[in-house]
Parts: structure tokens; sequence; C-alpha cells
């Protein structure tokens, strides 16, 4: 272990799904002690901060509750990529020496339905949601339906993905739906925006999860086995690539914010795509999963309709991903799922992971997110 | 639709004139990158030199989605969310130009595929069916204007 070596010593989690009287920051407050206590480290020894929440309220007012020690603490309101970014940051404050031991927290609570944001928050004109434009699903539905055309993924395939998120997800006590589906289920499932169906979105949610971030003598003897973070990245999207809430998008071909943040997490980390032994990456619908598994690197555009029916993304194949059932069985609160990915990460490195425990002792493990209006945030983590 | 005595959802979006609607779109200067809606900056080269540009009528379908449920209000503004019907959303591409998002006027995915023909129309916009209010949309093109071509 290096003296630039950044490590999660603490996770914690509050489980996903539906809490009522419960607020998203009291939530954000449990997960925050539950990643101390397991770092046994004490509030007042964090001496940076940062997290966020899309609609919950502001990370930082957790101090009201945690203490009010001074720390610095910033609060990120990052879209879907909310955690991640709250991550870079804590990452790059530990890599500079500003910190020591850092905790990054995400959280959110959403009501039922499909998000309904405001035009104008996004740099667009009121017509664009008032003539029914502004929809996250709708966007996800034609990437994926593009996408089948150009790589040959069936149908089939997306209700697999679903399928083995809510196998999994079955077997994870935080996890917001546990109820195992057949691919037969979520095909006949209610149309939603063609080709997904109900079951192939996860759904707005509640929940929280934090992680507490060490280095030098901090990271050298922790309470816990240390997962080291290798690297992160954080993209905003680039001219030509495909994002939601597009009016319009370019006729040249750009590469995507997840396919430029995931080879700079690489290149930073010196770890290949083919080193990593567990993955988790955006799935707020199963085509999401299929097309970031190539844009990720982990690999080749067209391959996913093999590598998902040969089951070597299951627990027990060759590159499990999302094993604690991902956004599909988790839900979405958009602030504590980029977090909740590294989470299980760690869980799995550690060997913790209880039922849905990756064989063999993983040593990799790839962590990525992608929000509105593009951006994306990918990790690599090693024990 | 006829397009003299309606009115547009907003201003800057589309323009009418001898009855066809065109985009109102933008073109860089320095590089010829295409966008729409119009503005004011390129997002490729960041160059400020763009002007407006009127965007071609037909293109080819890119992708496409049909909205099967009502879209929450706000941002979607409906007459009557009572009487919400599905309605198909694609992706068209314009040869040379850009690809343009849009409501399209046929909500049946039997009848949607990649890579047809399309042609922009108004259509009734969902809060303006009352009052004359439209936006625009592409409609599949009849095998007589594809033979016209």
């Amino acid at each position: 272990m290096s003296a630039e070596d950044v490590g999660i010593i603490g996770a914690g989690i509050y489980p996903f799904g539906r809490h009522p009287g419960v607020t998203g920051l009291q939530m954000a407050v449990a997960a925050a002690r539950a990643a101390l206590a397991d770092a046994g480290v004490s509030w007042p020894e964090i001496d940076f901060a940062a997290g966020g929440s899309d609609a919950a309220g502001n990370a930082d007012t957790s101090v009201a509750m945690l203490g009010l020690t001074g720390v610095p603490f910033v609060n990120v309101r990052n879209g879907c990529a909310t955690g991640g970014s709250a991550l870079t940051m804590a990452h790059a404050m530990l890599r500079a020496g500003s910190a020591d031991l850092a905790l990054v927290v995400g959280f959110d609570k959403h009501p039922p339905g499909a998000f309904n944001p405001d035009p104008e928050d996004w740099g667009l004109g009121a017509w664009y949601g008032e003539t029914g434009l502004m929809l996250t699903t709708q966007f996800f539905a034609m990437k994926i339906q593009r996408y089948m055309s150009e790589h040959g993924i069936s149908t089939a395939t997306l209700a697999e993905v679903a399928a083995k998120a809510f196998r999994n997800g079955a077997l994870n006590p935080n996890a917001w739906r546990r109820r195992p589906l057949t691919a037969q289920e979520i095909l006949a499932s209610k149309m939603v925006n063609h080709p997904l169906t109900q079951f192939m979105f996860c759904s707005p949610g509640e929940g929280a999860t934090a992680l507490v971030l060490a280095r030098g003598a901090r990271l050298r003897a922790p309470a816990r086995p240390p997962v080291l973070l290798r690297s992160v990245a954080l993209r905003t999207r680039s001219f030509g690539s495909f994002e939601v809430f597009s009016p319009s998008i370019a006729l040249e071909s750009g590469p995507s914010p997840t396919a430029v943040a995931a080879a700079a997490a690489f290149e930073a980390a010196g770890i290949g795509p083919a080193d990593v032994d567990i993955a988790q990456v955006q799935d707020t619908e199963s085509g999401a999963e299929v097309m970031h598994l190539a844009e990720t690197g982990l690999c080749q555009h067209g391959e996913q309709e093999k590598l998902i029916t040969s089951g070597a993304t299951e627990i027990g194949g060759r590159l499990p991903v999302n094993t604690d059932g991902g956004c599909l069985a988790n839900g979405e609160p958009i602030g504590a799922s980029g977090l909740r990915q590294v989470h299980e990460v760690v869980l799995q490195l550690r060997g913790e992971a209880g039922e849905r425990q990756v064989p063999g002792r993983p040593r990799v493990g790839f962590t990525h997110v992608y929000g509105a209006p593009g951006v994306s945030a990918c990790a690599v983590l090693s024990r | 639709m006829n397009g003299d005595s309606v009115t547009p959802i907003t201003e800057g979006l589309f323009t009418v004139a001898d009855g066809l609607v065109r985009l109102i779109g933008s073109q860089c200067a320095r590089c010829g990158t295409v966008a729409f809606p119009r503005q004011a900056s390129c997002p490729k080269c960041t160059s400020v030199e763009v002007s407006g540009r009127l965007l071609a009528r037909r293109g080819t379908l890119w992708s496409w989605t049909i909205q099967c449920f009502p879209p929450k209000s706000p941002p979607y503004a409906a007459d009557d969310p009572g009487a919400f019907e599905p309605y198909g959303v694609g992706y068209v591409e314009l040869p040379g130009e850009v690809r343009v998002e849009a409501r399209l006027t046929e909500a049946d995915p039997g009848r949607l595929r990649i890579g047809m023909p399309m042609e922009l129309t108004l259509v009734p916009a969902p809060s303006g069916e009352a009052h004359g209010v439209v936006t625009y949309a592409f409609r599949p093109m009849t095998e007589e204007e594809q033979d016209e071509r």
C-alpha cells in the first residue's frame, strides 16, 4: 500500500424502498452512522464530507443530527451521478492530502411514478415538457431501440436482464423488490415505452448510502479490511453522444460520457476491463445494463446477448453484474444509487455479501453511474 | 393541418410559409454543425458565429418509442388529462443536418420501423386542442409521396 492510496474503510446503508414518515435526511444520518460504526471512526474525526440528494434536501443539513463539528461539507447535486460526484471529490481531497478521513453520503426520497423534471432547469423551453417529450423513459427506450437494431439484441434478453436483477434482489435484505419474476412475467407486464415493459424499468424510490474513505495512517490500521479506491472518473457529455433530454442529436457520433469516464477510470487505475471480477453498472432499465456493459468496455458491442443468456453476468458467472439487484430491484433514489453500487462492491470484495456473495474471492470491482443530461462517474476498486 | 390560422406552442421553434411548416435550427458559420432548436453558439466548435437555418422537411426515422402512460403535469400540459391516448415519439434524421426529436402522428408500434421516410407536419398541442395551439410532429410518408422523391 503506497502513501497515495485511498481506501474505503466503512460502508453503511439505509434499506432501499418506501419509508413513510422517515425523511431523506434521517435516512442519510442513519447510513452515515452505520458507515462510521463499520469503520470504527467517530464523526468528529471526519475532516471532509460531501454528499447530496436530488429531491430530499441538502446533505450538509445532516450535521445538525450528526454533530456540529465544523467539518467542511460540500453539497452535491449532479443527477444520477450525485453519489459518484461526491466520491470523486472526496477521493481528490484525500489524494491531495487535504483530508485524512472523509465521509460521502447519498440519499433521496421520491414520490411514486416517473420523474417530472422542469424543462427550464435543463436549459429547455417549457414547450418540451408541455408536448410530452420530457421523459427519461422515452430516452432509454429510443436508445435501446436503436441499439437493438444495430447490434442484434433481442427483447428476450431485455427480460433476462430484469429477471436476473430480481433474482439477485431476492438475496439482498436491503433491496426493495425481493420477489423473483420470470422472463415471461416481465415480458407480459404493461408496456411503458416500447420496447420496455413495466418490470424492465426501475422505479423512483427511497434510501441512503454512506462510505468512509481514508488515506495514510488511517488506511493502514483500519478496523475493517480496507478496499482500495483505485480510481474514480467523472465526465459530462461530448459532442455527438446521444443523451437524455435532447431535442436534437448530431449526425456525427461521439463517445458517451460513460465510455469516456470508464476509459479514464481504467487508465488511472492501471487496471483493464478484463481484470474486473464484479461490476455494478447503471440499470435504470434493462436496456441500460446491456448498453452500459459495452460502453464501459466490459464487453464488445453486440456480445451482450451471448454473455447474458450464457449466465456469465450471474452471481456465479464469469462477470457478475449488479449483484445486489441493481436499480431494477433496489429502485432509484437518485442521490443514493451511485454509492449503493460502491457499497455492494465493498461487501463483495470483503467477502461479506451473504447469500449473494460472488464465489472465488473477487479481487477487482467496477462501478458506473449515468445521469441526465449526460454525466457519468466510474470507479475501480480492489482489495 | 393548414398552418395559417394556428398558434405555435412557442415562438422560434418552427415557421409556416405557404402552408408548409419548417423547423428553425441553427448552423455554425465556422464548422457547419447544425443544431435544433436554434442556439446562439456551436455545440461542437464553441463558435458564436451561428445563424438561423430552416431545416429539411423530410427525413428518415432513426429511432422511436410509444409513450404509453400519461406524463406528469407539470411539465406535461394536457387539456383533459383523463383522455390520454398513447403517442409516438422518435428521432428523425434530416439528411446532412441533424436528428430531430419529435412527436409522431403514428402510435401503432406495428406501423413504425427504423429507416422509414417521414415528413414534418403540425398537430394540435396536447394543451391547445380547444384553441388552435399547435406543435410540430413527423408523420410517415405515403407510398405516393415516396415515389415522388
